[in-house]
């Protein structure tokens, strides 16, 4: 088990550096950089790019800035600077003072870490996630268990909706319904303190993977209601209620598991559209504003992060297959 | 003795989208209290269908027990097990009247522990709480033969071989000590030799705690050794029943007698060829107006192709469904080809 996670963890660093790899040719081949000029922001002139080149190491060759990035580089006094693989993701070219990990993970003053960007997204991954199982598992047990059904086909139609719609689609009928319409909840929020603003975000995020799961559990459920261990629960005389709970619904959970991990790093990850949408303070905003910037450490920094979180769900899912599975033994 | 289950007229369908089998077509038959009684057929005869419909472990839908009395129990305590109320019946089932399944490999739940599928039904039927019904788990595995019971109990049913899964099978049945076992094709899935250790097993506990055994087979051979009485059923239908002795001696339906026609013998000569009876059963959704063996039958008549004919006794015990009086010695009135019935 030691041993697994060890490997595991191992196997990640290289998993890691070729993302690095691939952002970084895709970033700087992609026209502009960051001291660009528009018209509504202030200009920088010739000679201040080449300073502000020389003094991020801009001017350096691409391979040698890259190695840099990710391994480390010696300055200009001559000491060894250690790069992303140390956690240092660099400066900010934009947020002037402050470095990428500053940004993401440190809280304002006096707020504890869940405050940071980093700690706003995973809580609204967290709760999406929740959403998307407390309604997920239950909708596809019933809709299983009552197979062919009215409830059936109603889950059928919120899960078709829910996987082919995409989240800003439906994003934007949300704000449109329940913060124009309706008026339950603010358009754009002053404080994320309070848990109404959370709703709206949550939901549309967790949508998706709601529907996805409900259909996964029906799958497996049918599956499983046919399965003779069901049989021999049944001929012991249990009760209905001790037959699905027990003996089905823990097989039928095997499948969702698995897609647990994928899910929720999608949750956390995939939520810079939904943030940027509902002006939400979290990592994925400042991630699609970086982009527009060409604020290079940044985009570099957060992928990375992006890309341990998903490695780190799918890691995390195989432990908990092994708890749920006893066939399953991690080597 | 006294009786222990009487089944009258019990008939199930299931009624599915290319028309409504005919499983079990209003089959009579009793035991008596630790008496064994082998129900024999192919596959697909309605033997497993028509024991399930007595515990109602038919899924429904599409299956549904149309007909029929299943009276259990003795003295005051006798019920229609068809009549009682979904909680009733639960009683029954695993504390009174214990089932065992065919496939050992898939009728234990691969992701609970043995100890606690076997304590599971123990705690709900006898009350035990979870230290005691682990104690007599143990006590049940070493009953059944398992080595090193107290260690196995977490362990999970994957790491047991069929033949030991099947003792474990064989546990939980008897953990309630029930009246009647109810054994469906328990050793079709095993290896020949573990089929002889499991059937040897199960007579050393009818012995010892003498329940009644209903044992489901379609291997003629299992069931010399070890049941009191034998049914053969076809399509459905009882079409022969007796005391297993007088069943091996004298069969008197011509199914039977192919049948047993068809098992291999050590003293056979070589030149002496394997029989076997042609064709296929007949479709259950679409069954044959006469007899339902009439197309595979060498010793049929006229009045077989337009009249099912009746469960009658021809002997003390000894019950035929055949409008002749059919014996080994009898001479075939036709020579089914295989192409025949195939066509």
């Amino acid at each position: 088990m030691t041993t697994f996670i060890v490997r595991r963890l191992l196997w990640m660093i290289p998993t890691l550096f070729a993302v690095a790899l691939v952002t970084f040719i895709i970033m700087r081949s992609a026209p502009g950089g960051p001291w660009d000029t528009s018209a509504e922001r202030r200009q920088v002139d010739a000679s201040t790019q080449k300073s502000l080149n020389a003094y991020y190491g801009l001017d350096k060759p691409l391979w040698r800035q890259f190695v840099a990035y990710t391994i480390g580089d010696v300055n200009k006094k001559g000491t060894f600077v250690c790069g992303a693989i140390c956690g240092n993701l660099g400066p900010s070219y934009r947020t002037r003072g402050r470095t990428v990990q500053d940004i993401l993970f440190s809280p304002p003053a006096d707020r504890p870490l869940w405050y940071s960007r980093f700690g706003y997204s995973i809580r609204l991954g967290l709760i999406a996630l929740a959403f998307a199982l407390i309604v997920g598992i239950p909708v596809g047990i019933i809709a299983a268990l009552k197979h062919n059904s009215f409830a059936d086909y109603v889950s059928l139609v919120i899960a078709t909706i829910g996987i082919s719609v995409p989240s800003f689609v439906m994003a934007i009928f949300m704000i449109v319904i329940f913060a124009r319409w309706l008026g339950l909840v603010p358009v754009v929020p002053r404080t994320w303190d309070t848990i109404t603003p959370w709703i709206l975000p949550a939901l549309v995020l967790g949508f998706g993977t709601m529907a996805f799961t409900a259909r996964l559990t029906r799958t497996s459920m049918l599956e499983v209601i046919r399965q003779d261990y069901v049989r021999t629960a049944r001929a012991k005389g249990l009760k209905e209620r001790a037959v699905i709970l027990r003996h089905m619904l823990k097989n039928a959970l095997i499948p969702v598991v698995t897609i647990l991990g994928p899910s929720l790093a999608g949750l956390v990850t995939g939520s810079f559209i939904i943030e940027t949408m509902f002006g939400f303070p979290g990592m994925g905003r400042a991630y699609v504003q970086s982009i527009g910037q060409r604020d290079y450490s940044m985009i570099m920094g957060t992928t990375l992060i992006y890309a341990f979180l998903v490695a780190l769900a799918n890691l995390s899912v195989d432990l908990i297959y092994s708890f749920v599975d006893p066939r399953i033994r991690l080597e | 003795m006294s009786r222990l289950l009487e089944v009258k007229g019990l008939e199930t369908r299931f009624f599915t989208q290319d028309g409504v089998v005919h499983a079990v077509n209003g089959i009579n038959y009793h035991l008596d209290e630790g008496e064994t009684l082998a129900i024999v057929g192919e596959s697909g005869c309605g033997k497993s269908v028509g024991v399930m419909s007595l515990l109602r472990l038919i899924p429904m839908p599409p299956g549904k027990v149309t007909a029929g009395q299943v009276w259990f129990g003795t003295g005051d305590d006798r019920k229609d097990l068809l009549k009682l109320s979904d909680d009733e019946i639960r009683q029954v089932r695993g504390n009174r009247i214990a089932m065992i399944f065919q496939d050992p490999m898939t009728s234990l739940n691969p992701v609970l522990t043995i100890g606690f599928q076997i304590s599971e039904a123990l705690m709900l039927h006898l009350g035990m709480d979870k230290e005691k019904a682990r104690k007599r788990a143990v006590e049940l595995l070493e009953l059944v033969g398992i080595p090193r019971a107290a260690e196995r109990l977490d362990d999970y049913p994957h790491q047991f071989s069929g033949g030991m899964r099947q003792r474990v099978m064989i546990a939980m049945g008897l953990s309630c000590n029930p009246q009647l076992l109810i054994a469906d094709e328990p050793t079709t899935a095993l290896d020949v030799t573990i089929q002889a250790q499991i059937a040897d097993l199960v007579k050393r506990l009818r012995d010892e705690i003498g329940m009644a055994i209903i044992w489901i087979t379609h291997d003629l051979g299992v069931v010399a050794g070890l049941a009191d009485r034998v049914i053969v059923m076809y399509a459905g239908f009882i079409v022969e029943e007796a005391q297993v002795k007088e069943l091996y001696g004298n069969p008197r339906h011509p199914y039977t007698i192919g049948l047993l026609g068809s098992l291999p013998r050590l003293d056979a000569t070589r030149e002496h060829r394997l029989s076997s009876i042609e064709g296929l059963p007949p479709d259950l959704i679409d069954l044959p107006k006469g007899c339902p063996f009439y197309a595979r039958c060498n010793y049929r008549i006229e009045i077989c192709a337009t009249d099912n004919p009746r469960l009658e006794p021809v002997a003390p015990g000894h019950k035929v469904a055949c409008h002749r009086e059919v014996t080994r010695e009898t001479p075939y009135t036709v020579e089914i080809e295989p192409a025949e019935v195939v066509a």
